[in-house]
């Protein structure tokens, strides 16, 4: 079987992995302005509105001030930590032109050539990344 | 009768699909990425698929937070190229089957799977770049599709079992399907990756290549790995390869690989492509 049979310990799991935010329920919920604010700029005439004035545009969304604010400073780690979800951040990244590589080099503490050339010579090893607890 | 002929897998990565658009898969950093592809190009020229079921994830286009529906399937006569933030991709409409998509949505329900029928969707990267992978820049795809949308983001996805089982349901209801039609089930996403925090840009070849190993044959361990493992070992985003296991079933008791493919990296993920016969 592969079904948990315990929600809190399938739930607790996710908190053991370094690095990385699970988009769990509690996360979709804390962010589900700040995802949907995110998915309006699939429309080309709100990336008008929104590259004209990105503050006069986020009063439509109800943020928390700490959202508005890691929109505004492109944060993306400090978005994940507040509800947000990569795949709708995207929405933002794209609209500012960037690729993936660039956004996500941005979270992993590395400049894009040291995280492209880690990328070529064949990613970030899991060695050592698995676990918190186990340090595996 | 409707019978399904093969199996594939393959990456969906936007990065493939840009490069293509933008005429780069010639350039040294993605030639070696898209060379695992042409055998898998010249083997389809000759197999002439009237459908393909493509099995992929909808990220964050046609579905928002508003509704999320475990498995959903693309009823329409045709999906538009989804625009996901920077103008649709340049590629043709994708048609639908509706007529088998009914039939598979119906026999899915009556076999107890609960699936969202969807009439209107646009389809984005997820389903669009293995279009592009398999048959290059056409005026309109040889193939008609029938999409079926996994929820792979908002947790908990489906098990690796219950995709699995899918498969094999999708596989009865195309075999009670009366119409002769040549059908393609296609298992999108993965392999290892990792999209955020400062973990991204993991890459396990070792554990993709054995998922890649255990494809073949008639074992079925894959179908009993938890989503803990595809976050711990794949990265966050690994877990996408749930969505290859639909393909694995709907193929049967044991499988023949023609073709495999395995390269490092495009843009921050591992390629993966794989070709399955069925053996009955």
């Amino acid at each position: 079987m592969t079904a948990p049979r315990d929600i809190h310990a399938y739930l607790a799991e996710f908190e053991d992995i370094p690095g990385t935010r699970v988009f769990t329920a509690a996360r979709a919920r804390q962010g589900y302005h700040l995802n949907q604010f995110a998915m309006s700029l699939m429309k080309p005439e709100n990336r008008d509105r929104w590259k004209a004035d990105e503050r006069a545009y986020l009063e439509d969304w109800k943020l928390t001030a700490e959202q508005k604010q890691a929109v505004l400073d492109r944060d993306y780690n400090r978005l994940l930590d507040l509800g947000g979800n990569i795949y709708f951040m995207a929405k933002v990244f794209s609209t500012d032109g960037q690729s993936f590589l660039q956004a996500v080099s941005t979270m992993s503490g590395m400049s894009l050539e040291d995280y492209s050339a880690m990328m070529l010579a064949g990613g970030r090893s899991p060695e050592g990344l698995r676990s918190l607890k186990d340090k595996s | 009768m409707a019978r399904i002929t093969a199996g594939l897998t393959t990456s969906h990565i936007p990065a493939l699909g840009a490069a293509i658009d933008l005429g780069k898969t010639a350039e040294p950093y993605w030639a070696p990425a898209f060379a695992g592809y042409e055998w898998t190009r010249a083997w389809q020229a000759g197999q002439k698929p009237d459908v393909v079921i493509l099995v992929y994830n909808d990220h964050a286009s046609a579905f928002d937070m508003k509704v999320i529906p475990t498995f959903a399937i693309g009823c329409a006569d045709a999906f538009q190229p989804a625009d996901e933030g920077w103008g649709p991709r340049p590629v043709p409409m994708v048609e639908g089957h509706p007529d088998l998509a009914w039939h598979i949505a119906q026999s899915l329900i009556l076999d107890e799977f609960d699936m969202t029928i969807i009439n209107e969707m646009d389809v984005d990267h997820g389903l669009t770049v293995p279009l592009s992978l398999m048959f290059g820049q056409p005026e309109a795809w040889p193939v008609k599709v029938v999409p079926i949308a996994v929820n792979v983001v908002t947790y908990p996805p489906p098990s690796g079992n219950r995709c699995w089982a899918l498969g094999e349901a999708i596989a009865r209801a195309v075999a009670s399907f009366p119409d002769d039609l040549n059908v393609q089930v296609w298992g999108t996403g993965g392999m290892s990756h990792q999209l955020q925090g400062p973990r991204a840009g993991l890459i396990n070849a070792a554990w993709d290549n054995r998922f890649m190993d255990r494809l073949e044959g008639d074992t079925q361990e894959l179908r009993h790995i938890p989503h803990i493992e595809y976050l711990r070992e794949t990265g966050s985003e690994g877990i996408e390869m749930v969505m290859w296991l639909v393909m694995r079933g709907a193929l049967g008791r044991a499988t023949r690989m023609l073709h495999r493919h395995y390269h490092v990296p495009a843009s921050n993920t591992a390629v993966g492509h794989v070709v399955l016969e069925p053996i009955p």
